[in-house]
């Protein structure tokens, strides 16, 4: 775990570590955890390496490394036996009372915890007791240490020289963990290609301080990773990386937002990218003349409204568009929603949860929207709502969206979360050749001989051809009134009628359509007699869980849902009579999907493991509520993890 | 000359200022000799809402106050479109003001044409953002307790660069100017005196008319032109300081008003960059190639978008 002041770059160290750690062969996955706060507040990092696949982060701490006294005071505690903390040796004498930022629950908390230890107030109180629980101490000092790296560099501006603290922690991490410094420099490297100086500077501290730990302390970490060095190239991105991606090969070309936390990123991510190669396509024209580049134009709008709206308009034009956003985004685009409903609009709202109700927790976690976002709005209309378990999956169901969005000509709900948008991991490349482009019944052009055209036509299955605004022959109308086939408003109640049946009856379609592989994964151990039910990002999390669970002689089959509407009612009705107990796993405080089951099955589920204290589920509580559920039968169990 | 008519029944209220702004809009397409479907009319809710409807080209009929927001997606997604957006003052003026202010920042080549009327018509005539305060339209229940905001210095305020007010009874002026504002490369804004026959009797046409005040046995009207007066409203130059007098005098005739209203183009300014212009800075393929008319697949159905090059940020 890294952890500092927020705008201190604990952010950037972290990157440096993981990045190092997955250069090094290893799997890495990274949670992120900050206050809606642009300096000052606590953030921090937490950091699992493994040497096969990893999915999630765990509450145990091994190595704790700290750039501020406020860091110490409240991490230490997660600390194993065995384990260690890296610290300013310089902030040892500082009062914990005396830390800003601390909220008075935690200090108190802290302080009568190291009173009834027979301790005092200070930090190094806090380092004290840790070391008598048997965790490995290293304090370094930090700006003794950067000021003689300073003078190898030729710096002696004391404001630079301390932007280099968080590379002396984290190479200070990598000689206690035993992983080899040349992944270090070219991790130093790569995130900060486009500044050699910096890159020298960043090199000869962690050198430095490479030599400082060798010298000062022995070499005995006892949670060493075994490093096997591997060739083969592998990704460390984020979610919301991973999005824009997506859409980028799915070739969406248009892209609305408004800030909001966590969702801007993807955004900024795009427009920071918004020219791109494309692959060498001889036999399409255009390519050629676009000298092999395409490009997709982001639009910072002036409200959520506009967003869900400009994305519309744009979608008639023809372009794949979307907007991303967060809960109160959301509320905001709902009505927009429902006029793409209404005039079967393909648009794709990237949706990332965020800690709710009303403003909530905006930088933390939670999986509030899923009945929301089947049922939110006036009226019925047809939309299909999916949702990502991870950060490699969020990429292919991105372009999957697109897909549905102008097959069934609805709007689709990409339900991904804080945890995920922020989170990092080690996946495999990406491969654009396993997906394909569905434009469904789009015309580029419109042959009058065929008939006049009629944008809602009447059809069996309720699709109409589709044509962009500005094609010839193929003007149309659209209104959110009740419109007949041309579009025009009527108040007639056989076309009503006709009308509903013919939207509704797309997601009939899509239902019957969309192959049950790719609306449920089931993980796991297919005999099991427990059955995990979930969707979203706690996925990660369950398999870490159940893997280890199996080894421990309990066994679970793991049922992840991604096609959430339409709810592929008939699959899980088939599944859940084969398992003995039924257990879902969500992060918000009512249940969502045990209600949607229970709605779309008649099924109870048996057991809600739920949790909505804003930070993401961790390998080791969903170990221990699993493994409670199963033993002990409760029926409810909250879990309370996190910092 | 190709016809702009729809054969959907109009129902609006006989005589009301709509069906004059209806008709200046199908004649200014006819005579600028746009291709119908190469033109898409966005609009939002009420009577003025309708008017896609009643027009033979693509015609949104949107939310409430949204209009604009649509508009501008599918301008921005295919520039090669000439794109119009209609509605009241309540549902730009109100509900959409937000998307009104914020769409002056922009400079989106489009136009945007306001019927302003004072009144909710469709909902039983409700005070609107244009109704003066203390006046008591026919069916309020109490005169009206807010001020009206005033469109034109909005307009200029939010950075519109063709300004203009039109009158829904004189249609060879208001098609005139609705052709200016579609020829003007960014965003033009029409704010067009359309009295409400329904609810509305105040400011009626026979107040804007003048016909309660004659003067040699004819009515004097309230409303005159500005190009009549000598009022020049172009800027002549990228000179900051040319546009700000320039924007100062508009303001200044727009708070015009009683005995004489201004009609005509209140402000011009061709020297602002359009959103698209300010795009294919960013993105040089964006006029060849915008978004609504770049290819994203193969004839297999495989995506055409390489990011390999991005990848490099990302591999380990």
């Amino acid at each position: 775990m890294i952890g500092g002041a927020q705008g201190t770059g604990v952010d950037s160290s972290a990157n440096i570590f993981a990045r190092a750690a997955a250069m090094a062969g290893l799997y890495v996955f990274g949670k992120r955890e900050y206050y809606s706060n642009i300096k000052g507040e606590h953030s921090y990092f937490s950091v699992v390496l493994s040497e096969s696949p990893v999915h999630s982060h765990m509450d145990e701490v091994h190595l704790l490394a700290t750039f501020d006294s406020e860091t110490v005071v409240r991490h230490a505690w997660e600390v194993v036996r065995g384990g260690g903390i890296i610290y300013d040796s310089m902030a040892v004498g500082e009062k914990i009372s005396k830390i800003p930022t601390l909220e008075k629950i935690v200090l108190e908390r802290v302080l009568s915890r190291l009173s009834r230890e027979g301790l005092g107030d200070t930090v190094g109180d806090v380092l004290e007791l840790a070391k008598r629980s048997g965790v490995a101490l290293y304090p370094i000092p930090y700006m003794e240490l950067l000021k003689k790296i300073g003078e190898v560099i030729g710096e002696k501006q004391l404001s630079a020289l301390s932007r280099m603290t968080n590379v002396v922690a984290v190479a200070a991490s990598f000689t206690i963990l035993g992983l080899p410094m040349s992944a270090l420099e070219k991790a130093i490297a790569q995130v900060f290609r486009a500044k050699a100086r910096v890159v020298k500077s960043n090199v000869e501290a962690a050198n430095a301080t490479r030599e400082y730990v060798s010298r000062n302390f022995l070499d005995t970490f006892p949670f060493k990773p075994t490093v096997r060095p591997t060739s083969r190239q592998r990704l460390f991105i984020s979610g919301t990386s991973s999005v824009a991606l997506g859409k980028i090969v799915a070739g969406c070309r248009f892209q609305t937002y408004y800030p909001i936390t966590p969702a801007s990123d993807e955004s900024v991510y795009l427009e920071d990218h918004d020219t791109f190669n494309l692959a060498d396509h001889p036999h399409i024209e255009e390519a050629k003349e676009l000298d092999g580049k395409g490009s997709i134009v982001v639009v910072q709008s002036e409200d959520e409204i506009a967003a869900i709206n400009m994305a519309s308009g744009a979608a008639l034009a023809g372009v794949r568009a979307a907007t991303a956003t967060s809960g109160p985004g959301f509320d905001l685009m709902v009505e927009g929603m429902g006029f793409a409903g209404m005039n079967e609009i393909p648009v794709v709202i990237t949706l990332y949860q965020r800690g709710g109700p009303s403003t909530g927790l905006p930088t933390r976690h939670e999986q509030g929207e899923l009945i929301y976002s089947i049922f939110g709005g006036h009226g019925e209309f047809p939309r299909i709502v999916i949702a990502s378990g991870d950060i490699e999956e969020a990429f292919y169901d991105t372009i999957k969206a697109f897909n549905y969005a102008e097959r069934y000509q609805v709007p689709v709900v990409h339900l991904l979360d804080k945890a995920l948008a922020n989170s990092t991991m080690t996946v495999e490349i990406f491969d654009s050749n396993r997906v394909n482009i569905d434009r469904g019944l789009l015309h580029t052009t419109w042959d009058p001989s065929k008939g006049e055209y009629k944008r809602f036509a009447f059809t069996q299955d309720g699709i109409s051809p589709r044509v962009a605004l500005g094609t010839p022959n193929g003007i149309f109308w659209n209104t959110g009134d009740e419109h007949d086939e041309y579009g025009h408003i009527s108040e007639d109640p056989t076309i009503r009628d006709k009308m509903m049946e013919k939207r509704m009856r797309k997601i009939e379609v899509a239902d019957a359509e969309i192959p049950d592989s790719e609306r449920v994964i089931l993980h796991g151990n297919p005999d099991a007699p427990n059955l995990v039910l979930s969707w979203g990002s706690p996925k990660g999390a369950i398999i870490d869980a159940i893997d280890y669970l199996e080894s421990q002689g309990l066994h679970f089959a793991f049922a992840q849902i991604k096609v959430l509407h339409p709810f592929p009612t008939r699959f899980i009705q088939s599944l859940l009579p084969s398992y003995k107990k039924t257990i879902c796993v969500e992060q918000n405080y009512t249940g969502q999907l045990m209600t949607l089951i229970r709605a779309r099955t008649g099924h109870l589920v048996d057991h809600l493991i739920c949790k909505y204290n804003g930070r993401p589920f961790s390998f080791s509580e969903l170990r221990n509520a699993l493994e409670e559920a199963v033993l002990k039968g409760t029926p409810r169990i909250v879990t309370h993890a996190g910092a | 000359m190709v016809s702009f008519r729809t054969a959907v029944h109009n129902d609006w209220c006989p005589g009301c200022g709509d069906f004059g702004i209806l008709s200046s809009i199908q004649m200014a397409l006819a005579e600028l000799q746009i291709e119908p479907s190469r033109v898409a009319i966005f609009s939002g809710i009420g009577c003025s809402g309708k008017t896609p409807h009643y027009i033979n080209t693509y015609g949104i009929h949107t939310l409430h106050g949204r209009s604009l927001p649509f508009a501008i997606g599918a301008k921005l997604a295919n520039p090669t479109l000439t794109v119009l957006a209609v509605g009241g003052d309540g549902d730009g003026l109100g509900i959409g003001a937000g998307h009104f202010v914020n769409t002056g920042r922009r400079n989106v080549d489009f136009t945007y044409i306001v019927f302003d009327n004072g009144v909710y018509g469709l909902t039983k005539g409700q005070a609107s953002p244009t109704l003066a305060r203390d006046l008591k339209t026919k069916s309020l229940p109490r005169p009206n307790i807010n001020d009206a905001i005033n469109p034109i210095a909005i307009a200029v305020a939010a950075g519109y660069t063709f300004i203009a007010r039109g009158y829904a009874y004189d249609t060879r002026h208001l098609k005139e100017l609705i052709k200016k504002g579609i020829q003007h490369k960014g965003s033009a804004f029409i704010d067009v005196l359309q009295p409400c026959p329904t609810y509305n009797d105040i400011t009626t046409k026979e107040w804007f008319g003048g016909e309660d005040r004659i003067v040699d046995g004819k009515p004097l009207p309230r409303v005159y032109k500005l190009e009549d007066e000598g009022y020049d409203p172009l800027v002549k130059s990228a000179d900051p300081d040319e546009a700000s007098r320039k924007k100062l005098e508009a303001i200044a005739k727009s708070f015009e008003w009683g005995e004489r209203i201004p009609i005509g183009v209140f402000y011009q300014n061709p020297f602002i960059p359009s959103y698209e212009e300010r795009i294919a800075a960013r993105i040089p393929s964006y006029t060849r190639s915008p978004p609504a008319l770049q290819p994203i697949a193969d004839k297999n159905n495989r995506p055409i978008a390489s990011i390999d090059d991005i990848f490099e940020e990302f591999l380990v």
